[in-house]
């Protein structure tokens, strides 16, 4: 069974069309690309995914259960983690916070247990340290644990709010513009850090991305939207050649030589 | 060992005081000051989790301080004395010394329904608009208790002093005092325990970043209604206790003024910093003693102090680091439940 399935979603914002008969299927362990020129409707598609708006229209099922009517924190419980296309880290809270907080969804405690430190609550919090720690050591972050995240470089940012959503154990993992701001070298890591994600975590990962280095490489399928309209879908071979995604991204031939 | 070198510290103090106003080496007036600087510590500390930790602005913790004073005071009267509103006591007065933390807590639990009033609208608003709810709901309290006639209206509630002396009567101690070191005692271990705790730390991730806080799976509606309901539940105790070191409640006392001195406290501390709450609650309640005999006069220094303070330190006095991060060496002396990896 595939993992996610998109059957018709469309979305009106008002009166504008930003998603219009959106379809889309991942199955597990794809690594599957989202591109279209600014303003195609592609973080909103993932906000309707991760449950930040309620579609006008469509279908949405994850391992055939329907994520439709469940607030976000609810569909994060069930599999779906996702980064933001500007860094939202929570600043305030140091690095290592920030990874344990992404795993509130998995407390089994409450107010009782926290105030009075039951065994409950210590099994629980350590799970929540073993995992962050965990991390730590994953994203090469150990050094900066006790660091407040506006402090890091960039790219390290961006490296953290993958790692959070990571913490989560996701089944899927939303990547929106994850190489926005990065220099190439930091590109080249990147590329080779999803894939390795993908294959360690054993995930599917669904990218929304306009380095077409990032997208070219490592997507085994991409899907083009202009205008909340899908215009094109396949491998990144047939990507490049299609002329409709040229239009859209380069404009009209005749327009530009007339 | 190092483990309850904090409590162990508090309960010494606490049984000093205790000893001290029993004894009579400290007079009635200390006692009361003394008594106030420990209702402010919790109503400071309580409001720091919404202001500070959350980040929203309530301006009406008053008024669920009002509902506590009230439930307490009305549930105490009721019960245990004679009084021309309710008649003869219901139960035996001398019972009023087991039954009082009840009552206290009764008055917590009817200040912590109200606090619905704000937690319910706090999830489809914020800011600015969340902030004129509170001052609403705290007129709405206050207007409420004026025109309920069967205790009291405007002209406010009275009878405390029994029920505090028929627990004297039993066991001659000074009970008030006994319970409010007690509820500082409590005030201070929850909120600390709640803010140091991965599941207290989601509110601090709504402050920073609601919309991430619920999409990185934090239940950000369920956390919103534990910390104003939490918050409001200890307003409701420290009113209770007000009103029991008064003896005498009115409406009057529980207005936009009351929460305001309050907000003054949290932002003098620091906003997210309990020791920073605890300091500024002692110093502000003993600058305002201490400058009574300058009268009328103290309404201009005071804010004056105030206006210095929010230029020069505009974060208040300990930002939102608490003590152990100013002075790391205190760190040998109290260990802390802090997490590290």
């Amino acid at each position: 069974m595939s993992l996610l399935e998109i059957r018709s979603l469309t979305h009106f914002f008002g009166g504008l069309r930003a998603v219009y008969n959106f379809e889309q299927t991942l199955s597990k362990g794809e690594l599957v690309g989202l591109i279209g020129p600014n303003g195609a409707g592609k973080t909103t598609v993932f906000n309707l995914v991760s449950g930040f708006y309620q579609p006008t229209q469509g279908e949405i099922t994850l391992v055939g259960k329907s994520i439709l009517g469940l607030r976000p924190h609810q569909v994060t419980a069930m599999g779906i983690a996702r980064t933001f296309q500007n860094i939202r880290l929570w600043n305030t809270l140091t690095v290592f916070d920030n990874l344990c907080i992404s795993q509130h969804h998995q407390l089994e405690y409450g107010l009782l247990h926290t105030v009075l430190r039951s065994r409950r609550f210590r099994e629980n919090e350590q799970r929540v340290i073993r995992t962050a720690e965990q991390m730590l050591d994953i994203l090469n972050l150990r050094h900066y644990a006790m660091e407040y995240p506006k402090n890091l470089p960039y790219g390290l940012q961006r490296r953290l709010e993958i790692g959070r959503a990571l913490c989560m154990r996701p089944a899927l993992l939303l990547l929106d513009e994850p190489a926005a701001g990065m220099n190439p070298g930091e590109v080249d890591e990147l590329i080779k850090h999803i894939k390795w994600i993908r294959d360690e975590f054993k995930l599917t990962i669904w990218l929304i991305e306009h380095h077409m280095r990032v997208v070219m490489n490592i997507c085994e399928r991409i899907k083009v939207l202009d205008f909340g309209e899908t215009i094109a879908e396949g491998p990144p071979s047939v990507i490049r050649e299609n002329r409709r995604v040229i239009q859209a991204y380069l404009g009209d031939e005749e327009t530009t030589y007339a | 060992m190092r483990r309850f070198t904090s409590a162990a510290s508090y309960s010494l103090l606490c049984i000093l005081l205790i000893a001290a106003a029993h004894g009579d080496w400290i007079n009635a007036y200390i006692q009361i000051v003394i008594m106030f600087i420990g209702i402010n510590i919790i109503l400071s500390s309580s409001l720091n989790l919404i202001n500070g930790y959350m980040g929203e602005f309530s301006v009406g913790h008053a008024g669920f301080m009002a509902v506590g004073a009230y439930i307490t005071s009305v549930l105490n009267v009721w019960l245990f004395t004679s009084s021309q509103v309710f008649g003869p006591a219901l139960l035996s007065p001398s019972s009023a010394i087991l039954l009082f933390p009840v009552t206290l807590l009764a008055g917590g639990v009817g200040a912590a329904l109200a606090g619905l009033l704000v937690a319910v609208p706090s999830f489809r608003t914020r800011g600015d608009y969340l902030a004129i709810i509170t001052l609403a709901v705290n007129y709405i309290v206050k207007s409420s208790i004026e025109n309920m006639q069967v205790i009291g209206g405007a002209r406010g509630f009275m009878g405390m002093r029994g029920v505090v002396n028929s627990m004297q009567d039993v066991v001659n101690l000074p009970w008030t005092l006994v319970w409010v070191c007690t509820c500082v005692g409590a005030t201070i271990w929850i909120l600390y325990r709640f803010v140091n705790s991965t599941y207290g730390k989601g509110i601090i991730a709504i402050r920073d970043d609601e919309i991430a806080a619920e999409i990185m799976s934090v239940d950000t509606q369920r956390m919103k209604m534990i910390a104003f309901m939490l918050s409001s539940g200890l307003a409701g105790i420290a009113g209770g206790l007000f009103a029991h070191v008064l003896g005498y409640i009115n409406p009057g006392t529980f207005t936009i003024m009351k929460s305001t001195e309050v907000l003054v406290m949290v932002y003098l501390g620091g906003m997210g910093s309990l020791s920073g709450s605890v300091i500024s609650a002692i110093g502000l309640t003993l600058i305002l003693e201490l400058f009574r005999p300058l009268q009328v006069a103290k309404w201009v220094i005071v804010p004056l102090l105030l206006i210095l303070l929010m230029l020069f330190r505009p974060e208040g006095i300990l930002g939102n680091r608490e003590l152990t991060d100013v002075f790391p060496r205190l760190r040998r002396w109290f260990s802390l439940q802090e997490r590290q990896p």
